[in-house]
């Protein structure tokens, strides 16, 4: 049953990157593009996806997920250089080809010989993160 | 007239009502880099099944779909491999050492008004700016 579920909500998010223009890298780019042909596309996707989010995280507060188990921890409020680092490094892959992690599995099926390439390298990098990350606690240790 | 942001918003309750799926039924936060990255580095093997059946949906339905409904969608990624398998390993590495990227983040941390979330997104999206504007605007190579 958690596989249905699982596979009902990847199904969403892949059709809702699909529809919105988030597996084109032009109108991400161009998102980002704030000193070219700016496309605010992005944030009106963004805002559409905060909106459900919204009510299902109210939800949370008064039940149990429906499959069993608990709710994700409340967040944490520290932030440290993992977060900041992690996520300027991505930024910067993510304004070089415009692709983020999503899209660029929804667009595995239509995306070519580029898109492939691309998932590997992003796979590579994951398999990476945890020793680059080690690296990086000892240099803002010894900062 | 221009309705693509009508096209936007419409995408993106989609992707809202996918995360609030995998909130409320299996209890989990729906960011992308954290469910491919979690087959990665095997960690938690509970959560293998659930995560591949994700990933399943995630390639699967607009491979199904794209044909019928976004016949003409492209990517329109760059030829530059140099630039592409840089990219990748950029958002592969940042988005695992940060926890998180658009999806993880950016939906459902805004959205519980995490400061983890807010800031993240602040981050990667100034850092996506400023790529742009040297890329390809300085450089003129993106």
């Amino acid at each position: 049953m958690r596989g249905v579920f699982a596979f009902l909500a990847g199904s969403l998010f892949g059709t809702g990157l699909l529809i919105s223009g988030m597996t084109n890298t032009t109108k991400v780019q161009g998102w980002l593009d704030v000193f070219g042909q700016w496309d605010p596309t992005l944030a009106f996707v963004m805002g559409g996806a905060i909106l459900p989010m919204l009510v299902a995280w109210h939800l949370t507060r008064s039940r149990t997920p429906m499959l069993g188990g608990h709710f994700p921890a409340p967040p944490g409020a520290e932030l440290d250089h993992r977060l900041i680092a992690g996520s300027v490094l991505f930024g910067v892959g993510w304004g070089l080809a415009g692709l983020c992690p999503g899209p660029a599995m929804a667009s595995l099926s239509f995306g070519g010989a580029g898109g492939i390439v691309f998932m590997i390298a992003m796979i590579t990098g994951m398999f990476a993160a945890p020793k680059l990350g080690a690296q990086l606690d000892r240099m803002a240790n010894a900062a | 007239m221009n309705i693509e942001w009508l096209w936007g918003l419409a995408g993106g309750l989609l992707i809202g009502l996918g995360g609030a799926v995998y909130l409320l039924c299996n209890g989990r936060i729906m960011g992308a880099s954290g469910i491919l990255g979690g087959l990665v580095e095997r960690g938690d093997r509970s959560a293998t099944a659930e995560r591949v059946a994700f990933i399943a949906g995630l390639i699967g339905m607009p491979f199904l779909l794209q044909p019928l409904i976004a016949p003409q969608a492209q990517t329109h990624l760059t030829p530059d491999l140099t630039i592409v398998i840089l990219a990748g390993l950029l958002v592969g590495v940042g988005t695992r050492i940060a926890n998180g990227c658009t999806s993880g983040h950016g939906v459902c941390g805004i959205s519980r008004f995490s400061l983890r979330g807010i800031v993240a997104t602040v981050f990667y999206i100034g850092a996506g700016g400023l790529t742009v504007a040297v890329f390809r605007h300085i450089l003129g190579v993106i």
